[in-house]
């Protein structure tokens, strides 16, 4: 299959407000899209459409030809810019959660990634550092097995330094059958992971293309694109 | 390895020369085996499509080559190696030359400053090394 996500004439109204305005795109199997905007694009929206979460006000998508719905909740796997654990658990359970919730969870891979990002079954996810939660939400959502990955600002609350670890773990636990959009702001941490980026600003897509094509054709890094079409 | 990445330039072409700079200063010795596209993504933290890439290139211009089931390889074809090297120089001499004449130096001048310097460094090698490179002592 050529096109595993189809997103097609999308809008979101909130009230009288636009979220999303008619954004079209294709995703193919096994790429790193990178999904990029300021505060306040649209982002999460997009995400959280894509995942099922929230409705669009017009338009379709689709996952390997499947219409947003209960079919396609097997087929993503969405990590939020959120939290979803509960205070009263251990790492542990969260894991335990998971397993229980989604039937394709892979314990193996969960225990795997547990270990790479220094996480300890037995600790408070309370008590967790902003960081190790990030990681935590990492694992959880990539220890699932789906065709498509949702990250939701990944590396938003990380320090410079444990931010290479997070984007060690997405290369290293990703499968390559499956295809990633992950959103950020961080461009420069994140753009040497991605295959193509799409830049989203007031809700349209203004940009959608491979980042190394951007840097053959226009010598530039991403992240200089970025803060050109961004920049005030 | 690591290396220091320029954003503004093809990753996959950095990674390339990374390699053979390895190769040509002896790093990585002719029949030396590299590392598989998981492992490198990893460790540069760089997406695997790029690393695919880069090897794809690598084996287009046979300085790696693939064993079916194996994995990759340093070529082993000395004349390969000597021909990366002789590329590597060129670009070398060609920057060079462009800066000297930037700098408003014609040929005959810009060869006879080389075989100055050149003299000088040989000269500086000779009194304050030894032949193994280590700084001669008193």
């Amino acid at each position: 299959m050529d096109t595993l996500l189809k997103v097609n004439g999308v809008s979101k109204k909130y009230g009288s407000k636009k979220a999303l305005d008619n954004v079209s795109f294709e995703i193919r199997p096994g790429k790193i899209t990178g999904l990029l905007g300021s505060n306040g694009s649209g982002k999460s929206t997009l995400m959280q459409i894509i995942a099922g979460l929230t409705p669009a006000t017009a338009g379709d998508i689709s996952v390997m030809g499947k219409p947003i719905g209960r079919e396609t909740k097997s087929l993503i796997s969405y990590m939020p810019d959120r939290p979803l654990t509960e205070s009263w658990m251990k790492v542990k359970d969260a894991v335990a959660f998971y397993k229980d919730f989604y039937a394709d969870f892979n314990m193996e891979k969960a225990r795997e990634m547990l270990d790479f990002m220094n996480l300890n079954e037995k600790d408070s996810v309370s008590v967790l550092s902003k960081g190790m939660n990030e990681r935590l939400q990492l694992t959880l959502a990539l220890s699932r097995n789906v065709n498509l990955y949702l990250l939701d600002e990944p590396i938003g609350g990380v320090d410079p330094v444990a931010r290479g670890k997070i984007l060690d773990a997405i290369v290293r636990f990703y499968s390559e059958e499956s295809s990633l959009i992950i959103c950020t702001h961080l461009v420069r941490d994140m753009e040497r992971i991605f295959d193509e980026v799409m830049f989203l600003n007031s809700g349209s897509i203004v940009l959608h293309e491979e980042v190394e094509s951007v840097r053959l054709k226009h010598g530039r890094s991403v992240d200089d694109m970025f803060k050109e079409v961004f920049g005030e | 390895m690591s290396i220091e990445f320029d954003n503004n330039l093809p990753i996959y072409l950095q990674i390339m020369n990374h390699i053979k700079r390895q190769i040509v200063s002896g790093l990585l010795q002719p029949g030396d085996k590299i590392p598989s596209v998981r492992e490198l993504a990893a460790d540069l933290q760089i997406n695997p499509n790029t690393i695919q890439r880069t090897f794809q290139e690598l084996e287009r211009e046979e300085v790696v080559e693939t064993k079916r089931g194996l994995g990759r390889y340093v070529t082993s074809e000395g004349s390969k190696i000597m021909a990366i090297k002789k590329e590597m120089a060129g670009d070398l001499i060609h920057q060079f030359i462009h800066g000297m004449q930037e700098l408003g130096f014609k040929n005959q001048d810009i060869v006879t400053i080389v075989k100055e310097a050149v003299a000088v460094k040989d000269n500086t090698d000779r009194k304050g090394a030894s032949p193994d490179g280590h700084i001669a002592e008193g």
